[in-house]
């Protein structure tokens, strides 16, 4: 494609290539779709965070005061469904996957632009439905639509939001077999399977899940919302149906859907760790297939989800089994992290403090998940506060922490604006402290014996249930300010001119401009050396070349 | 040679000297070769079927679960369906996938009339087996065989009856549903339930028989609209006289279209056979 010179003064790139309103909202330029995902699920976070708030503020008084029991039902909802099925899901695959996925494999676009236009749009249809759902009386199922209460009791538009969730359930489809083409059919040459930057090994894992696990709760939700219209008894058990058949079929993609959350988010970390420690990711192969690992075994153990909702005792052994191997690769990828960090030249930039953050919470979130993976504890902690504690460490200590250091990390290419740095490490300072203040009480309350999803409880945890609440204030600031200083930014930061103002290994750091040319790459790039390649001795303070012109004879030629 | 230089040799990335260029519009900008695309394309839509077999496998399997675990009352409910329109349909849709293999092939051969033809042809035969649907689902609401507030398993009752294989007892004065087979004149009951639990669970059978064979007609018409857009590009090609068009919209409509007849191939027995 002719690079054609764009005369107002800056270069041209893909933000001011076209300004229309219809050169965005019909873009098929990957970058544009991206940025298209990154504003409404921003929205979506926003939402959600809203409920979430009034959700801890509730709780911040023994008595139910604030919301009556309805209420807060509708509340805790409202949050799991906008959390997961409009950010967590489509956050770092939407974003950064469509983002940097061509950029890091050296191509022009993904293979298919316009399935991944209609994604958006039939993201966004999703998410209308479940915003008008949530909108006209609200949802009180939770976000497990567990049966028989959410088909045969559960007043409100509950088959509207199922509906709403199919519809995102596809939209995350067609992401996962766009990404699984591109990464195999679109790779520049010499872009090997082991030259591929560590984000798109996790990439990888995370599409074929969505590719794998969705269909199974579409169709799953598309028989409660059969059985709610028809009174069909295909859950119901007073109508003949089997509510277990329900959480097999609900879980078989809801805890692999955990893995579309928190597989990107390590994608993520093995760039930044790399980047701001100037070291290659130790034991890339191990990192690489870890992925894969954890995307394979997270499809068979769902069944930890109802060790104590009648399914078999046998069943339950080996799915405990299965649980505890999971935690194999992922301390693989933590190992090697730390590995990779160890006499590294460590840079203490803001996407470096919340990776270091997602690993420490990450550790808490999973170690705990073991403590439920396991029969008998599980007995004792199954649906307290336990579980709500490991898994927002897992969620928002890991997917969030990771998906807020791409955020840092890839903004000056993004934008062509740096973000404010010393706003930055506050917010992530402010993120750590409140998210370990809010959550970290859970746990013991959790031990203690306080159930989920109530909106009263006891005079002897008011104390840590009030910590809490108080944690959550600090989590909400810490998640205001990148709002405020990013949109800030994109007036009023430093300009980014610079290819690689980190420094970093990639070619989305080293061949595109910033922020990219509409067509990303000047000419196809011919990839010649392993991914995080910084400890080369042409370039020991991690300075980049300048990409070698073609000489036609002469001495180099 | 120092460390420095094999540095360099090894470590720069360089740019091809290649510039891309469009394939008679038939190439996206995005790839660089034809084969490239093409192949893309291919990985595609069997990411997309692999994701199908899913989508219809968990509702084959909680099928599967209540058909064991109803096994008596679902029998019944099988005798409910026609399986001469059912049989008649299965042939429809092996016959469309034959025209739709040889359109494939036509397109492959740049033969653009012959395409449309074969493509006719195959929608057709898809019109054939919707108007059959349409009468074998008209058939069930007459006889109040739809899942809704309306449905009733009297029918079944009757010709089960008719046929010896259900009996209908007293037991302390409420009626019970005997399920059993007639064997020389003698009934050999296996299992009593009552009137509501046997409408509840043929219910079942017809709601699961909805959900599937209309998602699975849902399927045949995408199919329809599909194959009715690339009838008019044939002919758009053929009337402009085009040497070479794309024939990967063809082929992956080809796939498509037998994805859609295998799903049928397993609902056909699962629904219409077994326990006969």
């Amino acid at each position: 494609m002719a690079t054609t010179t764009y005369t107002g003064g800056q270069k041209q790139n893909y933000l001011n290539w076209k300004t229309t309103l219809a050169s965005w909202l019909f873009t098929l330029d990957h970058k544009r779709i991206a940025i298209l995902y990154l504003v409404s699920i921003s929205i979506f976070f926003l939402l959600g965070g809203l409920a979430a708030g009034v959700v801890r503020a509730e709780l911040a008084t023994p008595k139910g005061d604030l919301l009556t029991s309805d209420v807060y039902n509708k509340m805790f909802s409202a949050h799991g469904i906008i959390m997961i099925f409009l950010f967590l899901i489509p956050s770092i695959p939407a974003v950064f996957g469509n983002f940097l996925l061509p950029l890091m494999i050296g191509a022009r676009d993904v293979a298919f632009p316009r399935l991944n236009l209609l994604s958006w749009y039939v993201f966004m249809a999703g998410a209308a439905c479940i915003l008008i759902a949530i909108l006209r009386g609200g949802i009180d199922t939770g976000w497990t639509f567990y049966t028989p209460y959410s088909s045969s009791f559960a007043k409100g538009e509950v088959s509207l939001a199922i509906v709403g969730i199919f519809l995102t359930g596809f939209s995350s489809i067609f992401t996962g077999i766009n990404f699984l083409v591109t990464i195999h059919k679109m790779r520049a040459p010499g872009m090997t399977w082991f030259r591929l930057p560590l984000f798109v090994w996790a990439m990888y894992a995370t599409s074929l899940i969505q590719v794998l696990g969705t269909p199974v709760v579409a169709i799953t939700l598309l028989l409660v919302a059969v059985e709610r219209t028809f009174r069909i008894g295909i859950f119901d058990p007073s109508l003949g149906g089997d509510p277990i058949l329900f959480q097999h079929l609900f879980w078989f993609y809801s805890h692999p859907a955990v893995y579309i959350m928190i597989l990107p988010a390590m994608g993520v970390i093995s760039e930044v760790i790399s980047a701001f420690s100037k070291r290659r990711v130790f034991g890339y192969h191990f990192v690489a297939f870890s992925s894969l690992a954890i995307a394979i075994i997270g499809f068979l153990v769902w069944g930890h989800h109802m060790y104590t909702s009648g399914q078999s005792m046998y069943a339950g052994i080996v799915f405990s089994f299965l649980t505890w191997i999971v935690a194999i690769p992922s301390a693989i990828k933590t190992f090697n992290w730390m590995a990779t960090i160890w006499k590294g030249r460590v840079h203490w930039d803001t996407p470096m403090l919340y990776a270091l953050g997602f690993m420490g919470l990450f550790v808490i979130g999973g170690l705990t998940g073991l403590h439920l993976a396991a029969l008998a504890t599980n007995v004792h902690l199954t649906d307290t506060y336990f579980v709500v504690a490991h898994f927002h460490y897992v969620m928002v200590g890991g997917a969030i922490m990771g998906y807020l250091a791409a955020l840092h990390f890839w903004w000056p290419k993004m934008t062509g604006r740096m973000y404010p740095e010393g706003w930055g490490k506050l917010a992530a300072l402010l993120v750590f402290v409140g998210f370990n203040l809010t959550f970290f009480p859970q746990f013991l309350l959790g031990y203690m014996g306080m159930p989920r999803r109530y909106h009263s409880y006891p005079e002897e945890w008011a104390v840590l249930n009030l910590l809490s609440t108080a944690g959550s204030t600090v989590l909400g600031l810490g998640y205001l300010l990148p709002v405020i200083y990013l949109t800030w930014s994109l007036k009023y930061g430093t300009v980014v001119t610079e290819r690689n103002p980190w420094g970093a290994r990639g070619l989305e750091w080293e061949l595109v401009d910033t922020p990219p040319d509409p067509h990303n790459f000047e000419r196809t790039p011919i990839v010649t050396r392993p991914a995080y390649d910084y400890n080369h001795p042409e370039e020991p303070t991690g300075f980049v070349p300048k990409p070698r012109p073609v000489v036609v004879g002469g001495k180099d030629g | 040679m120092s460390i420095q230089e094999l540095g360099k040799q090894s470590a720069t990335l360089e740019y091809t000297g290649e510039v891309h260029h469009h394939a008679d519009g038939i190439l996206g900008e995005q790839f660089e070769t034809l084969e490239q695309q093409n192949t893309a394309y291919l990985i595609g839509m069997w990411a997309f079927i692999v994701q199908e077999v899913l989508f219809f496998g968990a509702i084959f399997t909680a099928y599967a679960v209540y058909r064991f675990k109803y096994v008596l009352e679902f029998t019944l409910a099988h005798h409910e369906l026609s399986v001469p329109i059912g049989t008649l349909n299965t042939f429809v849709l092996l016959f469309s996938s034959y025209t739709m293999a040889r359109a494939v092939r036509a397109a492959m051969q740049n033969r653009h009339t012959k395409q449309a033809f074969y493509l006719l042809l195959t929608f057709l035969f898809a019109g054939v087996f919707m108007v059959n649907k349409y009468f074998e689902y008209g058939a069930k609401f007459e006889h109040h065989l739809f899942p809704n507030a309306y449905y009733s398993a009297h029918e079944i009752v009757e010709h089960a009856k008719a046929k010896g294989e259900l009996r209908v007892v007293v037991e302390d004065g409420r009626e019970m549903y005997e399920l059993g087979k007639t064997i020389r004149g003698e009934f050999k009951p296996f299992k009593k339930v009552s009137p509501e639990e046997f409408e509840q669970r043929t219910k079942l059978f017809f709601g699961f028989y909805f959900v599937m064979t209309g998602l699975h007609g849902l399927h045949v018409l995408v199919g329809m609209i599909v194959i009715a857009i690339l009838i008019g590009r044939a002919l758009i090609d053929h009337m402009k006289n085009k040497p070479i068009a794309d024939y990967m919209p063809v082929e992956m409509t080809g796939l498509y279209w037998h994805l859609v007849d295998i799903v049928w191939i397993f609902l056909f027995p699962l629904l219409y056979l077994i326990g006969r």
